[in-house]
């Protein structure tokens, strides 16, 4: 009985797996296919010629709005985009979370309070708006304003993860900095920074999943050749005109998607102490 | 030992002065970037701007042809429909995986791993993967076809009137580690005393689950919807990639709609509008949670 | 050595006072222990005096320094917390040569400084440690060794021994006192624990509802409490309280309780006091002796039950229709329910008034 109910639950545990799993190795299998085995065989079947051709066609030559370099040109747009706006996103989310958690007068409760909030507004509310200020500002179009608006997009959820931490740090401690003549900035530089490094590795692990993932921003902020990878991938795969390469679509599927799974299984528990604190972010 | 003297005075600012200044940056942003920019919206959605703004009031005209719009009211109860399967998909595939999971099985780990990979990928992955698999010509329908069940159909892809189910379903796949992630924290929070205290008055597991934990997770099951609830208004990546609103507009959802208007239909006025029927539906639902968070003290 | 004075020091959150009007002068050299119930305003009134909370009215000063507006690290002080609040990052090292690192010293002198009260303290073979990696007991003294690093003019310690065991509480109790002797400097150390009070105290000052009770030297505490609150908060087991009216009785002043008369031998005379008058007669346990019977002076108690602890050995006894405790030599033999004679020692007794619980002897 014992054993029958134990085999049921792996059973169903491993159905549930290998469903969530399915359309990757889809994604991976036809990838892994020349275009005629895409067009005539089975969706199911596995390669049976496997070949790197559609990857190399992904990268190196497939054509993305008339230019046709491939995904590579996209995907180093998207390094440029995600590494200064994910440290200027710590950076200010850090400084930000560590000055509100001191709570030193009733409005800072009130800007938490505010952000918070503001991590429920939907994009599109505020996004002609930001266009005219980026351009007003002489950045639309640019990487500069692209990171700008990834920097205000990010604040909340950034901001909510280091103040929740930092308001979980002992009062003891910060009163022990202040009668050993720290001030503000020594006792966030010396004392509270290094003891918030697991919490800046979650912020730096969801920050770069969803600024990576980012689509919607890249779409609307980043200039012509210069809209990250996920945009070109729409591009490429969701171009209804002539003939649709498949292979060479799931290829450029699996390299856009490579870098944010790779962080995924490298920082292992990380992601999921994040995932809950920032799912609010869309 | 010998005294030193007192340390001198040193230039310093006033107290609190610091934490305020440093606060300078965050503040403007959510004044100006949230707050200040929702009433702009709001006020252009009063004015008849069509591709720049303009500040020709003429009150609440665009929300009277928004709703007299069919695309819109497609738009809205494709949400409607999208809201309710996604968070109904989610919550029940999410909360009986954290269920099977927290029964002590070996490699927990893997599985939770598998289940959260989606999480990971962009919604346009997602998007396109699904695209393909549901292609009608070269997908699973012709797979299947392909195996000797030559009347199988699953073109839904391409079928108006189930075009937004297939968004669902891949939605569904992409978020149902989060709500299994929400839900197996739920569980190990539960006291173990409860579940030996289930064991000695010989209550059936499913019972436990069914009369004694699942309302302990009343709080998980209320954020977890919440959030999903918000993530289904914001979806506007999934549905591009997917269906990109179609066949036709069957498919197309606020967030999609809204984007169109503004962006290239030169309908600002239009497009604000449905912004700003967007941000009352989320705040509708998420306003009483913040409230009740707030109050209990754990915002 | 430095001279801290409190003048009239306030302290309220909004309607709340926590603290009314402390004034206290507090000699050099001094090691003045603030003794009080939690919530009594000790901590606050600590806090005040480090610059960590600021004053609602008042005047702090260090000799003649005013220093009720400077912040804390300007204040010469140095500070121990309850929960040592080391800093998890930094080694033992770091932690203890970060004031003076914060002050600009340079690096060298620092070191030298570390190593120096390192040794006193015997934590050198600890300095590349981080806090997680040491004892209580060892995390205690680098606290301690972080407080003493910076040389302060006044030494500042709250509940410093709360989180220890019973066997380090009594190491570190000596410890303290060994550092104080040498070093002589202006110590206030806040606790709960009478008895840390009255052993490194060179005065107590009880606190309760943020009112000073009492404040003197610890064996007057012990001996002559203010109030029945100072009465009962020190000392453990707790004093005996008895009410009744005064009498004369031979040549002795007695208590009328009830229906029986407490003979009080050696009371001496208090001004003002008058036969008949209603009041409250405080006792310590170890003030109780068991009599032979046919003694005079007497009063006739009941053994409720004993409570052998080693050394001592407390009975409780019914007296006048009230439970009363007695410390006596370990061995006496009281099976319970025996009646036995007890003499009571007058001229150690308090007596209280009963509407303010104030001293009246």
């Amino acid at each position: 009985m014992n054993a029958m109910r134990r085999g049921a639950l792996y059973l169903m545990l491993t159905v549930a797996a290998l469903a969530v799993l399915f359309p990757l190795l889809v994604m991976l299998s036809t990838s892994l296919k020349p275009l005629d085995e895409v067009t005539n065989g089975s969706l199911f079947a596995l390669p049976q010629d496997p070949t790197l051709d559609a990857w190399r066609k992904a990268w190196g030559s497939a054509c993305i709005s008339g230019q046709c370099s491939g995904l590579s040109v996209w995907f180093a747009n998207s390094f440029a985009i995600v590494i200064p706006a994910l440290f200027g996103s710590l950076a200010l989310g850090a400084i930000t979370g560590y000055a509100l958690s001191l709570r030193s007068s009733r409005w800072s409760d009130l800007l938490f309070a505010a952000l918070l909030i503001g991590l429920f507004i939907p994009p599109q509310v505020t996004l002609y708006p930001m266009i005219v200020l980026v351009r007003e500002m002489g950045l639309f179009g640019s990487l500069p304003g692209l990171v700008f608006v990834h920097l205000v997009w990010g604040l909340a959820f950034v901001t909510l993860l280091f103040r929740n931490f930092f308001l979980s740090v002992p009062r003891d401690l910060l009163k022990s900095a202040r009668v050993d003549g720290a001030g503000f900035l020594a006792t966030f530089w010396y004392v509270l920074l290094p003891l918030s490094l697991p919490v800046a590795a979650v912020a730096l692990v969801l920050q770069f999943t969803y600024i990576w993932n980012d689509f919607l921003l890249g779409l609307t902020f980043a200039g012509p050749g210069r809209q990250p990878v996920t945009v070109a991938l729409n591009t490429l795969a969701g171009s209804q005109f002539g003939a649709q390469e498949h292979n060479v679509n799931m290829a450029a599927t699996v390299i856009a998607a490579l870098p944010t799974i790779l962080v995924y299984f490298l920082s292992g528990r990380l992601f999921v102490r994040g995932i809950a604190a920032g799912a609010v972010k869309g | 030992m010998t005294e030193t003297c007192p340390p001198r005075r040193r230039w310093r600012l006033p107290q609190g002065a610091a934490p305020a200044i440093a606060l300078v940056p965050a503040a403007l942003i959510t004044l100006v970037c949230f707050y200040l920019f929702i009433g702009w919206t709001f006020a252009i959605s009063l004015t008849d701007s069509r591709l720049l703004p303009n500040w020709e009031f003429i009150g609440l005209e665009q929300y009277r042809r928004l709703f007299a719009s069919s695309r819109w009211w497609t738009a809205l109860e494709n949400l409607g429909l999208y809201a309710v399967l996604f968070i109904g998909g989610c919550t029940l595939l999410g909360y009986l995986l954290a269920i099977l999971i927290d029964r002590g099985v070996r490699a927990e780990g893997v599985y939770r791993t598998i289940f959260m990979l989606p999480l990971s990928m962009s919604f346009v992955v997602t998007g396109i993967i699904w695209q393909w698999m549901l292609n009608p010509g070269l997908g699973i329908q012709q797979a299947v076809r392909g195996l000797g069940f030559e009347e199988f159909a699953f073109n839904w892809l391409v079928r108006a009137d189930r075009a937004i189910f297939t968004v669902a379903l891949a939605g569904i796949w992409q978020q149902v580690g989060l709500c299994m992630a929400l839900f197996l924290a739920g569980l190990r929070g539960i006291d173990p005393n409860i579940w030996k205290a289930a064991r000695v008055d010989g209550i059936p597991t499913w019972r436990v689950y069914l009369d004694i934990v699942t309302p302990m997770l009343k709080a998980t099951f209320f954020t977890s919807t919440i959030l999903l609830f918000s993530l289904a208004v914001k979806s506007f990546d999934l549905v591009v990639a997917l269906t990109g609103g179609g066949p036709g507009f069957s498919s197309d959802l606020p967030a999609r709609f809204v984007m169109e208007h503004i962006l290239t239909r030169q309908e600002l006025g239009l497009g604000a509008a449905g912004a700003f029927v967007m941000l009352c539906t989320i705040a509708a639902v998420v306003a009483p949670y913040l409230y009740l968070q707030n109050r209990r003290g754990a915002a | 050595m430095q001279r801290v004075r409190l003048e009239a020091v306030r302290k309220s959150y909004g309607p709340t006072t926590v603290l009314e009007e402390i004034s206290l002068d507090i000699e050099p050299g001094e090691f003045l222990v603030l003794l009080g119930p939690s919530g009594c305003g000790k901590s606050t009134l600590l806090n005040i005096v480090a610059g960590l909370e600021d004053a609602s009215g008042g005047r702090l000063l260090f000799g003649d320094r005013d220093v009720t507006r400077l912040p804390p690290d300007e204040r010469d002080i140095a500070m121990v917390f309850q929960s040592y609040a080391l800093y998890p990052t930094m080694t033992v090292r770091k932690n203890i040569g970060f004031g003076l690192k914060m002050r600009g010293e340079p690096a060298a002198l620092v070191e030298e400084r570390v190593r120096e009260v390192a040794a006193l303290l015997q934590i050198g073979h600890l300095l590349d440690r981080r806090p997680s990696q040491l004892s209580g007991g060892q995390q205690q003294r680098v606290a301690i060794g972080r407080a003493l690093v910076r040389r302060p003019s006044v030494f500042l310690l709250d509940e410093p021994l709360s989180n220890l065991d019973a066997k380090l509480r009594a190491d570190m109790r000596v410890e303290l006192k060994r550092l104080h002797a040498e070093s002589r400097r202006t110590t206030l150390y806040v606790t709960h624990d009478q008895v840390e009070a009255m052993t490194l105290a060179t005065r107590i000052v009880v606190l309760e509802k943020g009112r000073i009770q009492q404040c003197d030297r610890p064996e007057v505490v012990y001996a002559r409490p203010a109030n029945r609150f100072v009465a009962s908060f020190v000392g453990a087991p707790t004093m005996n309280f008895v009410e009744g009216r005064l009498e004369a009785a031979g040549d002795h002043a007695a208590l009328r309780a009830g229906d029986g008369l407490i003979p009080l031998p050696g009371l001496a005379p208090a001004p003002g006091l008058k036969v008949g008058e209603p009041i409250v007669l405080g006792f310590r346990p170890e003030h109780v002796a068991t009599a032979s019977a046919g003694e005079t002076g007497t009063v006739p108690g009941r053994v409720l039950m004993s409570e052998p602890t080693g050394p001592d050995l407390y009975v409780l006894f019914g007296l006048a229709g009230q439970t009363i405790t007695a410390r006596l030599p370990p061995g006496t033999d009281l099976p319970p329910q025996a009646a036995v004679p007890l003499r009571l020692d007058g001229a150690a007794a308090s007596l209280f008034r009963p509407a303010d619980g104030q001293r009246l002897n």
